[in-house]
């Protein structure tokens, strides 16, 4: 017994590919989550960037409407399930382990499964778009009959896609939720965790109630497609909206599942770099599982058009309003953590700043959205576009940046060109708002959501969001660049890093070794 | 090529030129439910604008005064239950606050009831059909922008993208109820100068409803993604005082009539052609393309194909009966007997197609009883 542990002690990673497609170190693993995460974040980048110039000026220049539909599809479904979740997971799975004391994930071996079923599903999915009829053309929340019975014949490789993901994600979430709850060590108490921890935690536990809701939808659209059934065929008896009530009891609860981890990463970020502990630890864990529990019964804000009765209308605006509450919390939390601080800017913290303020602009126009009369004035316009680019870009991207400068030096053992970084944040910074902003102007003045093409008077705007979508676009060539360069070689970094850093996984020698803490730490 | 590559600067030059204003805000609208969702979106927006200077203000204070470079020392609280709860009622004070204006406006909006006028819209890929009820008036309205416009060959007009071939005619100062439903996939109908959005679903009749006392034209669009060409079913709506409007519905009626009378006339081939051309070209060109070769896997072509070129009774039946569970719509109530003769003819006989036969309307309006 005693032998075995010593010689695992000994043994690095294999060579070659092998390493990688058979690790089951959870450090190998959240590496291959994170670059698999930012090659999607490219592609879709890609197509987001062919939609604004398709948008650039008005008329039909360089693609056609329905492959435009196909773009706006893959654009949302690579963001979502192939950039913003896997680098969520890819950084739980790093820094998780770290920051409880633990060895490795809980379930090593599902842990290598969960990655590799993904660049089969993305591979799958994104091989629709050579197929007779093209990619889905039927938008992100994919509502039926336009995706059952007007789709084209490649909705079946997506639904195939979908399943994979979610298989993916539920595998991901129940090794996170084991390692936290069995793995920490001594002394580590719930209420000692780090908050990342925490709001890793929770989100685990939204992905395993929610992903069989998307599971049994996409199923649903397949019997609609294939066996004869009429879920959502009006004309066989079935029920259209049925679709978006089960698409949005998932798709709700989903938007937390991109923006809770972001709210663990700011709250260590802040306080290492204003050096004073997070203001309210408690009100944050509280403020969180709260907005948990009421995202279950906000989903039908995304349909107030769709005739719902005016009971529910009231329920589900009301309700809605409410969430604004905790999450006012996690923001005044922030400030007054900055609040007679010694704070200085480093990279990480500026994306981090910089989230706080945007986040909390998209915060705004979601409260705006959810006063229900108005919303009929505001859904699925632009205005719906700017909001959940707001909380998604500056929001969950911002985050993932902030973390990825943050832990890099404990990951490479270097630290990246501080330099670089800030080039590369003010593009990114001044480049989303000239893109997103101008969207809540042309939404507001009446532009769908999901056209090709546009009437003349929201020509200048729309020409201005091109311009901002490709500095964005173009400024992660620094970040790429600078990354590589930092595993490269730069400059030795501590093991503390940062000079305000805290807690467990700033113990550990920079780079983390292969196996840490494979005797546990003792928690005071 | 060369023509594209100078034509597009003016064609720049001109979008900027005929854009009026760079709008940045909602409409106020011509309805006393969008005036008052108006005043609902400027009390939440200031409200909005409002914490957000005090949170921004008190985060730029920090920022500035609390560095580490002017030599701040942090200071070591970290909670103060007072303030904690303070920032959790307050909110909470605001939001109870704005909910009641909302309610009060949500319950106005719901209220369907006494409608002078009821008006059923019906969402089609990608045209709308409105049919009055009680008075036997029934069309249909897509967008009457010219394809050149929008592929870049011609000078976009004023209002690009906002034109149809029929505008709704509503009357002045009565209460007309919408009642919306779709064929095929969900489409939303919106006029922003309305206040009014509802979602048009298969199986389902939603209800809205508007008084609008200004005569004038109000445009909208689609605003629920339906497929290729979602963004190119736009919403004209004419408001009329009531004279004008009994006149309009006068006019129609006679149209109508006349149309059926057009049926029973003898009509040449080449006549139907070009009628079949251009019927052609509004109502089948957005699927079956100019080519007539369809789009591979989506859309099938009519060049070369069985059906165009075989016994015309099959050919007949899809067109009037559609496909059900595809996207090929029943055309028998969209065309008028001449309408259907002419575009089955023209599909007959173009692209390289040669049948010769000729499909007559008499025939159709026989079918169509
Ligand atoms: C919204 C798209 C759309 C429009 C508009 C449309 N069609 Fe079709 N059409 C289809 C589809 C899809 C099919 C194939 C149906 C099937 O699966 O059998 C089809 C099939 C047909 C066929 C049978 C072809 C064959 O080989 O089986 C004919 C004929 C036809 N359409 C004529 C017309 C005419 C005439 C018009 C205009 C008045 C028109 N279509 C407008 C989508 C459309
Ligand atoms: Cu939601
Ligand atoms: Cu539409």
């Amino acid at each position: 017994m005693n032998t075995s542990v010593a010689v695992s002690h000994h043994h690095g990673p294999a060579s070659g590919i092998s390493r990688w497609l058979f690790t089951t170190n959870h450090k190998d693993i959240g590496t291959l989550y994170l670059w698999f995460s930012f090659l999607m974040f490219l592609t879709g980048g890609c197509m987001a960037l062919l939609i604004r110039a398709e948008l650039f000026q008005p008329g039909l220049q360089l693609i056609q409407p329905d492959f435009f539909n196909q773009m706006t599809t893959m654009h949302g479904l690579i963001m979502v399930f192939g950039a913003v979740m896997p680098a969520f997971v890819g950084l739980a799975n790093w820094m998780i382990p770290l920051m409880v004391g633990a060895p490795d994930m809980a379930l090593p071996r599902m842990n290598n499964w969960s990655f590799w079923i993904l660049p089969f599903a993305f591979a799958m999915m994104i091989s629709t778009l050579f197929m007779d009829g093209g990619a889905p053309n039927f938008g992100w929340t994919f509502y039926a009959p336009l995706s059952t019975t007007y789709a084209p014949p490649s909705v079946t490789f997506f639904i195939f896609a979908v399943h994979m993901m979610g298989i993916s994600s539920i595998m991901g979430a129940i090794n996170i939720i084991a390692t936290i709850l069995n793995l920490r060590a001594p002394g580590m108490t719930m209420m000692k965790l780090p908050l990342f921890v925490w709001t890793w935690l929770i989100t685990a536990f939204l992905l395993i109630a929610v992903m069989p809701v998307l599971a049994g939808v996409v199923t649903m659209m397949l019997m609609d497609i294939h066996f004869g059934t009429s879920f959502f065929d009006a004309a066989g008896g079935g029920d259209p909206v049925l679709f978006q009530h089960v698409f949005w009891f998932f798709g709700h609860p989903e938007v937390y599942i991109m923006i809770l981890p972001a709210f663990g990463i700011v709250s260590e970020i802040i306080p290492t770099f204003a050096r004073k502990k997070l203001f309210g630890y408690a009100s944050m864990v509280y403020a969180t599982a709260s907005i948990a529990v009421l995202s279950f019964v906000v989903w039908a804000h995304h349909m107030f058009t769709v005739g719902l009765p005016l009971a529910g209308e009231l329920f589900f605006m009301f309700a809605t309003m409410l969430i604004a509450v905790p999450t006012g919390v996690k923001v005044f939390n922030w400030v007054a953590t900055m609040f007679r601080g010694s704070m200085t800017f480093e990279t990480p913290m500026l994306f981090a700043l910089a989230f706080v303020v945007l986040f909390t602009i998209g915060g705004f126009s979601g409260l705006m959205l959810a006063i229900a009369p108005v919303d009929f004035q505001y859904h699925d316009t632009y205005f719906v576009v700017a909001h959940f680019h707001y909380v998604l870009v500056p929001g969950a991207v911002f985050a993932i940046m902030a973390g990825a400068y943050y832990w890099l030096p404990k990951w490479c053992g270097n630290y990246y060109n501080e330099t670089m970084g800030k080039v590369h944040f003010w593009c990114n910074f001044i480049g989303v708002n000239i893109t997103f902003f101008p969207m809540h102007f042309i939404g507001l003045a009446g532009m769908p959501r999901r056209i090709p093409d546009y009437a003349l008077q929201f020509a200048d705007f729309n020409a201005i969001a091109t311009v901002g979508a490709f500095i964005f676009g173009f400024s992660q060539l620094i970040f790429l660049y600078n990354v590589i360069s930092c595993i490269r070689n730069s400059k030795p970094a501590s093991d503390r890093v940062w000079e305000g850093s805290h807690g467990l996984e700033w113990t550990v020698a920079s780079p983390a070794p292969y196996h840490s803490f494979s005797e546990p730490p003792q928690v005071k | 090529m060369i023509k594209t590559i100078l034509g597009f600067p003016a064609l720049l030059l001109f979008a900027t030129a005929s854009q009026a204003a760079w709008e940045v805000n909602l409409p106020r609208g011509v309805t006393e439910v969008s005036r008052e969702i108006y005043d609902l979106h400027m009390t939440i927006f200031w409200i909005c604008v409002a914490i957000g200077v005090v949170v921004f203000g008190v985060m730029l204070w920090s920022v500035i005064y609390h560095r580490k470079s002017r030599g701040a020392k942090a200071h070591n609280f970290h909670e103060n239950v007072l303030v904690e709860i303070a920032w959790t009622v307050v909110p909470f004070i605001i939001l109870i606050a704005m909910a009641v204006p909302a309610t009060a406006t949500l319950i106005k909006m719901y209220d369907n009831t006494e409608a002078e006028l009821d008006i059923q819209i019906t969402g089609y890929q990608w045209k709308w059909r409105y049919q009055y009820l009680g008075e036997e008036i029934d069309f249909f309205s897509s967008l009457s922008t010219p394809r050149d416009q929008i592929n870049n060959a011609a000078v976009k007009g004023e209002h690009y993208l906002l034109e149809v071939d029929n505008p709704l005619v509503i009357p002045a100062g009565k209460k007309v109820r919408f009642l919306l439903t779709a064929n095929d996939v969900i489409h939303s109908w919106w006029v922003p100068d309305l206040a009014v959005k509802k979602d048009a679903i298969p199986g389902f009749i939603n209800e809205a409803w508007t008084i609008v006392n200004e005569p004038g034209v109000y445009r909208g669009q689609c605003a629920e993604l339906c497929g290729k060409d979602h963004g190119f079913m736009p919403i004209v709506v004419e408001v009329k005082a009531q004279a004008d409007f009994d006149a309009w519905l006068a006019e129609v009626k006679q149209a109508d009539q006349d149309k059926a009378a057009e049926a029973q006339k003898s009509w040449t081939l080449a006549e139907l052609m070009e009628t079949g051309e251009e019927v052609y070209n509004k109502a089948c060109l957005a699927c079956h393309q100019a080519n007539g070769e369809g789009i591979p896997g989506v859309f099938p072509g009519l060049k070369n194909s069985p059906i165009a070129l075989g016994d015309p009774g099959p050919h007949i039946d899809v067109v009037l009966n559609g496909k059900q569970g595809t996207a090929m719509q029943a055309f028998r109530d969209q065309l008028t007997a001449v309408e259907l003769a002419a575009v089955i003819t023209y599909e007959r006989n173009a692209w390289g197609n040669k049948v010769g036969d000729l499909v007559t309307p008499a025939q159709i309006a026989e079918l169509k009883e």
